[in-house]
């Protein structure tokens, strides 16, 4: 694999990421259960959004083939988005919205605070500046666990729920392929590996504050860096590309 | 926008009440209220005063939340990354201005449980507006250019309302709408000079919303019964045909500005009057969305309150946290 090769899907991963755990916050908008979680979700998803348009717009500059934040974001089918899978998971009740909220900022917020010093000044600068978003997401998560796993009867088992649910797509947070490895070679990436017991640590002291169990271990499912997804993603595309593919031509 | 008093039927006027109230008391009340200075929730007040103002504000409130929704609905489909940032900071903005209005709302002694409570009921209005449908993105220039350009004109002049926290509240909203007008004129403007396509969605679109728009600032003003003592009272500055003939008069230029025609063949310039005649309003269909029979009423209230009911039991979780940790912190 060639460096530049890397270095464009690496920019990509970040920022479909981004984009699509955004857009599926904001499917909440109007609908979240009190108008404090409303505005706090459509922040985090705005947080997002913008990070996204960052994180593309240097893969698409990268590329060196034209294509800018918007076509990268609208005109690429399934097989070409590089998202974990954990972030186009459909947002289910408000309990499984938060366990996939939590698992993944946790690991964000790990991810930019080394990302912050990649040698890849664009990166580097992006970090810097969603590193302090990323941190109100994960406390905002973290809280709402705290709050459901320790509050009734009915909100513990619906957290539980949530974080089952949610759990097998914690490894492929983790995992290393070759543009991982190459990108953290080049001090570009970050080994993500080496963020796991720092990740098992926080999430092992929310969910004792929440008064919950770790989730049994069980086999990760994986394959979003490679285009290989869970079929939600292309349901979730054919809604948001509607309109850049229905009328190529135009500008809006 | 919001804040016109919505009555089901035209020009009612309710029972006068003989006020058992102290005449001093309200004499000097009347007199501060001329004199425009504020009254806060501390200060005494007439019963009817307060009603109407609860009944105002919240109404304003549930406006800004049911909102939320026809904009909502396009948050998914926004046609780049740019403009899907814009709409849900706008759709958040206006969450928030839910949020101030309740607030100020509840100084006067009404909990938000019980505003809300009376939405869900149908026993509180909300803007007729938003009972109409969001069917292309054109719909998201023409929502940002009338709808919040007509709550433009009707709020600025509520940053001098006799209620404090009202008026404060409408200072840091207006500040808000009058960025989401510009926004939304610059969608408009975009596709108005865009592909054939999107021209006609343009044009579909002020087609669809204009009368809707118009019908904002309430009845006419002979069939307001209200309009003299909420003016006496300063919780209304200007009528509602006064309203609506100034944003006739700054719209019609906008409109053809971009190339886009007033669904409005009455529409003239008065030279006489120096503004614009325009044509009848369908007041009946004004009066139908009132009585709760708009295009998408139903959908709107099913969606406010499915999200209520569904969120119940998030909202029972954060109060027995917070319980407990009060117990904990007791112990
Ligand atoms: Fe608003
Ligand atoms: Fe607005």
């Amino acid at each position: 694999m060639s460096g530049d090769r890397a270095r464009i899907d690496y920019a990509l991963r970040l920022g479909d990421d981004a984009l699509v755990l955004g857009q599926r916050l904001g499917e909440w908008c109007g609908h979240a259960p009190m108008l404090e979680v409303d505005l706090g979700l459509a922040n985090i998803a705005l947080d997002l959004i913008g990070q996204a348009q960052h994180f593309l717009a240097h893969a698409g500059a990268l590329e060196g083939h034209g294509r800018d934040a918007d076509k990268l974001a609208f005109r690429r089918d399934v097989l070409d988005f590089k998202n974990c899978l954990l972030v186009e998971q459909p947002n289910g009740d408000f309990a499984q919205t938060i366990a996939r909220q939590a698992l993944f900022s946790t690991w964000h917020e790990l991810m930019l605070q080394r990302l912050q010093g990649s040698s890849d000044t664009a990166i580097a600068a992006v970090a810097q500046k969603a590193v302090k978003e990323v941190a109100y997401h994960a406390s905002f998560a973290r809280e709402w666990v705290v709050r459901l796993g320790d509050g009734t009867a009915e909100s513990r088992q619906r957290m539980v729920d949530g974080l089952d649910w949610m759990w097998r797509f914690v490894d492929e947070l983790f995992a290393m392929d070759l543009v991982d490895q190459a990108m953290a070679e080049a001090g570009v990436g970050v080994d993500k590996s080496t963020l796991r017991p720092e990740w098992d640590h926080l999430i092992d002291a929310m969910l004792a504050e929440a008064t919950l169990e770790r989730p049994a271990p069980r086999r990760g499912v994986m394959g979003g860096r490679e285009g290989r997804h869970s079929e939600h993603l292309g349901h979730m595309l054919s809604e948001m590309q509607f309109l850049q593919r229905a009328y190529p031509d135009a500008v809006w | 926008m919001y804040t016109t008093e919505l009555q089901n039927q035209a020009g009612k006027p309710k029972a006068q009440v003989a006020s058992t109230e102290d005449p001093a008391l309200l004499e000097a009340f009347e007199a501060r209220v001329a004199a425009d200075e504020f009254i806060e929730p501390k200060d005494w007040m007439p019963e009817a005063y307060r009603r109407t103002l609860v009944r105002q504000i919240s109404q304003h409130a549930h406006s800004e939340i049911v909102g939320m929704l026809p904009e909502g609905n396009w948050i998914s489909r926004a046609p780049t990354l740019r403009r899907k940032a814009v709409l849900l900071a706008k759709v958040q903005d206006e969450g928030g201005h839910g949020l101030y209005l309740y607030a100020a709302a509840e100084t006067l002694g009404t909990s938000r449980d019980e505003m809300v409570e009376a939405l869900h009921s149908g026993k509180a209005k909300y803007s007729t507006i938003f009972n109409y449908p969001t069917l292309t993105w054109a719909d998201i220039g023409a929502i940002g250019w009338l709808v919040d350009g007509a709550a433009i004109m009707n709020q600025v002049p509520l940053q001098r309302t006799s209620y404090g926290p009202y008026a404060r509240a409408m200072v840091r909203v207006c500040k808000e709408e009058s960025f989401h007008q510009r926004q939304g004129y610059e969608i408009m403007m975009a596709m108005a000079s865009g592909t054939p396509e999107q021209k006609r969605m343009a044009q579909d679109a002020l087609n669809r919303w204009w009368w809707p728009s118009l019908m904002m600032f309430g009845p006419p003003d002979e069939n307001s019964p209200n309009t003299a003592q909420s003016m006496r009272w300063r919780i209304k500055r200007d009528t509602n045909d006064e309203l609506r003939q100034k944003f006739v008069d700054v719209t019609v230029p906008q409109a053809e500005a971009i190339g886009l025609t007033v669904p409005d063949p009455d529409l003239k310039w008065n030279e006489a009057k120096g503004g614009h005649d325009f044509g009848e309003i369908d007041w009946e269909e004004f009066y139908a969305v009132v009585r709760g029979e708009g295009p998408v009423a139903k959908e709107r209230m099913k969606a406010r309150i499915d999200a209520w009911n569904d969120g119940a039991w998030v909202r029972e979780a954060a109060l027995a946290h917070a319980a407990k940790r009060n117990a904990r912190a007791a112990a």
